[in-house]
């Protein structure tokens, strides 16, 4: 099979799972649509604030950082910079090693997915369990979430109840209500047993310090309610200016994610737990990642990190929907993942530059974007990246075209022995045009036509 | 790790630096993200209820009311916040036995639990609970039925009223309909960790 990494995935699909991906997408975003119509007198002018609010949030995130870092610190959460994965790897273990902690529960947060926490943390000792259903199934099965807000699109009951029967968690059985009892059940001591609990963010308020947290599940609420020690896990780029704001984008994110008004569980966090409260952390730490987000806000791409992760786009996006998310080979799958892959790698985007390239430029993820970022005009640029990344590879060929068409005799005489190119055989002529020769017999030669016809214009004096 | 402050800091000022004009803050009103139809001719308590109803929760203005569809749900022992038992007991039927302490080691002994509620936000069908008026974390959660007792005078219209009232309490948390989730096949499920039935008593 020939072709870009990811179309090669994406063909690879059995007929199964592309109708989960498929069916589940398109579920997601007419759930979107009937919200969107039916709450907001005009949601587009919302997204275009919201947006806006992030934007200005990415062009001062200096002062912001700097403001957020103060207020969390004054609700009592200790606040970690960490510049790089390893960074926040090393950062989160001394906390977890330092209260002695050897079993952490986890609940959702693609960033730590990014950095790829929990096999880390198991390599240490410390045994770390998802939370969330779709994420405990993907790390019983380990195989990787292929979706921002459902991990396991593209898996069907009958893959989730064989899971669950080889773990041991009951007999197969693949119904949905009998799946979610057997993990309530068996999550729920893990709660309760576990010393600390690492969640993401999907807000950080800089007026007040608190970070917002939303789950439908209330997996994260119960991490904060069975556990002494929070860490989470939260990119620079998460920072809104005020608590207001948030009525904008949390009215904006359940509905982009799951067509909900609000999610079921947002928890607004202050600090550790307020006086008189038995349950919840004596103890909060957010550790504040870059990795790659700095590289990203210097480019000219940097309107991709106003991103809040509710996976409208992928719901959208046509070649999502065939290609499945781990087509995109890494954690942010669809179009925002096309262009925020690639621009987190690194200054090349060497092993990514197909993914630019994942998506029609139709700009319906534009469309339903709750932030309104123009995805279908920051794809083009980062091919236009890749091309030039691809250039020097041909620099030579380029650097004799450039002699041949600077020296006028040079260019006659290639003209005319261009025609000497049909007299070849026809095998070595595909061969020497590349793939498009495999399909197609080139035009005859041409070469010279325009200066024939000059010459003859001229000696005929019309 | 302050070393990895200062790089952070100073890679994001470097990245804006060269940017000549920034992004201003938008200014916008209030009601920017309001649902408005909500309260067209309604009261705030009819609004709540219709929307907590639409997500999945149920509401409920007679306590006896209440305590007949607990004991209807099998309900048979549960707990409640010590400083409400006193109000509710008469509504609750003799069956139903009633602690007002909350013990994590047997958690899944309770087949309800009664917590005040800070408020409640009525353009999302929302119960806010807090720290400050929350008896147990775990009790608002872990069992099957969680019943908040919300104060008429505490609900609001709107999300952005609910962020003015949190005030100070370190951990407010917004409840919109029972714990769900559609990640199996898409198909709503209830109660995944926390409760399947979400429910509001709204008390004057």
């Amino acid at each position: 099979m020939k072709g870009p990494p990811l179309e090669r995935y994406a063909a690879a699909q059995g007929a199964e799972r592309r109708d989960s991906v498929r069916l589940g997408s398109k579920a997601g975003h007419d759930a979107r649509s009937v919200a969107f119509a039916r709450d907001l007198s005009d949601p587009d002018g919302l997204r275009v604030l919201a947006g806006r609010i992030k934007q200005h949030v990415l062009e001062h995130l200096d002062t912001y950082l700097d403001q957020a870092e103060r207020r969390m610190t004054a609700t009592g959460a200790e606040v970690h910079f960490a510049a790089d994965a390893q960074a926040a790897r090393r950062v989160i273990a001394t906390i977890l090693e330092r209260r002695g902690a050897r079993r952490v529960v986890k609940a959702k947060t693609m960033v730590s997915e990014e950095i790829e926490l929990a096999a880390h943390l198991e390599e240490r000792g410390i045994e770390c369990v998802e939370t969330d259903l779709g994420e405990f199934v993907v790390q019983l099965d380990r195989d990787r979430p292929s979706h921002i807000v459902k991990p396991i699109i593209h898996k069907n009951r009958r893959e989730v109840a064989a899971t669950f029967e080889g773990h041991g968690l009951g007999a197969y059985d693949d119904t949905p209500e009998v799946i979610t009892r057997r993990a309530r059940a068996f999550l729920r001591r893990k709660y309760l047993d576990a010393d600390a609990a690492v969640t993401g963010a999907n807000f950080v308020s800089a007026e007040s310090g608190r970070i917002v947290l939303v789950t439908n599940e209330g997996n994260s609420r119960f991490c904060l309610a069975a556990t002494r020690c929070h860490v989470a896990v939260v990119g620079i780029e998460k920072i809104v200016p005020t608590d207001r704001d948030l009525a904008v984008f949390l009215n904006l994110l359940a509905r982009s994610a799951t067509g909900q008004r609000l999610t079921a569980y947002t928890e607004l966090i202050a600090g550790p737990r307020g006086p008189g409260q038995p349950d919840g952390p004596d103890e909060v730490h957010v550790v504040l990642l870059d990795n790659g987000r700095a590289d990203v806000l210097s480019g000219d791409c940097r309107e991709i990190l106003r991103c809040i992760r509710c996976g409208a786009c992928l719901n959208v996006c046509p070649v999502y929907r065939q290609a499945s998310g781990h087509a995109y080979r890494s954690v942010y799958p669809g179009p925002v993942g096309a262009v925020l892959t690639p621009l987190l790698a690194g200054r090349r985007l060497t092993g990514w530059s197909d993914l630019p390239g994942a998506s029609t430029l139709c700009g319906a993820c534009h469309e339903v974007c709750p932030v309104d970022i123009p995805i279908e005009e920051l794809l083009p640029r980062l091919r236009a990246r890749a091309a030039r990344e691809r250039a020097p590879a041909s620099a030579a060929g380029i650097g004799a075209w450039s002699l041949l068409a600077s020296t006028p005799a040079a260019w006659r005489a290639a003209l005319a022995a261009g025609a000497l190119f049909e007299a070849l055989p026809a095998s070595f002529r595909s061969r020497a045009s590349g793939p498009w020769g495999e399909h197609h017999d080139p035009p005859a030669w041409r070469g010279g036509a325009f200066r024939r016809w000059l010459d003859e214009r001229s000696r005929g004096g019309a | 790790m302050t070393d990895d402050r200062r790089r952070v800091l100073a890679r994001v000022r470097a990245a804006l630096a060269p940017l000549r004009d920034r992004a201003p803050m938008p200014e916008y009103a209030d009601d920017v993200a309001f649902a408005r139809d909500v309260l067209d001719g309604r009261d705030l308590v009819t609004a709540f209820v219709e929307r907590l109803t639409d997500a999945g929760g149920l509401a409920f203005v007679d306590p006896r009311a209440l305590g007949a569809w607990l004991v209807d749900r099998g309900a048979r022992r549960g707990h409640c916040d010590p400083s409400l038992v006193e109000a509710l007991r008469p509504a609750l039927p003799a069956g139903i036995a009633v602690e007002t302490r909350f013990e994590r080691a047997r958690i899944d002994d309770y087949d309800f639990a009664i917590t005040r509620a800070a408020g409640a936000i009525a353009e999302t069908g929302t119960i806010v609970l807090g720290d400050a008026t929350t008896s147990h974390r775990l009790a608002a959660l872990a069992p099957w039925i969680h019943v908040a007792v919300v104060g008429r005078s505490t609900i609001v219209a709107r999300v952005v009223d609910a962020l003015r009232a949190a005030g100070s309490d370190a951990n407010v948390v917004w409840c919109t309909g029972p714990s769900k989730t559609a990640d199996v096949e898409g198909i709503l499920v209830r109660g995944v960790h926390g409760p399947g039935e979400q429910v509001a008593l709204v008390v004057p």
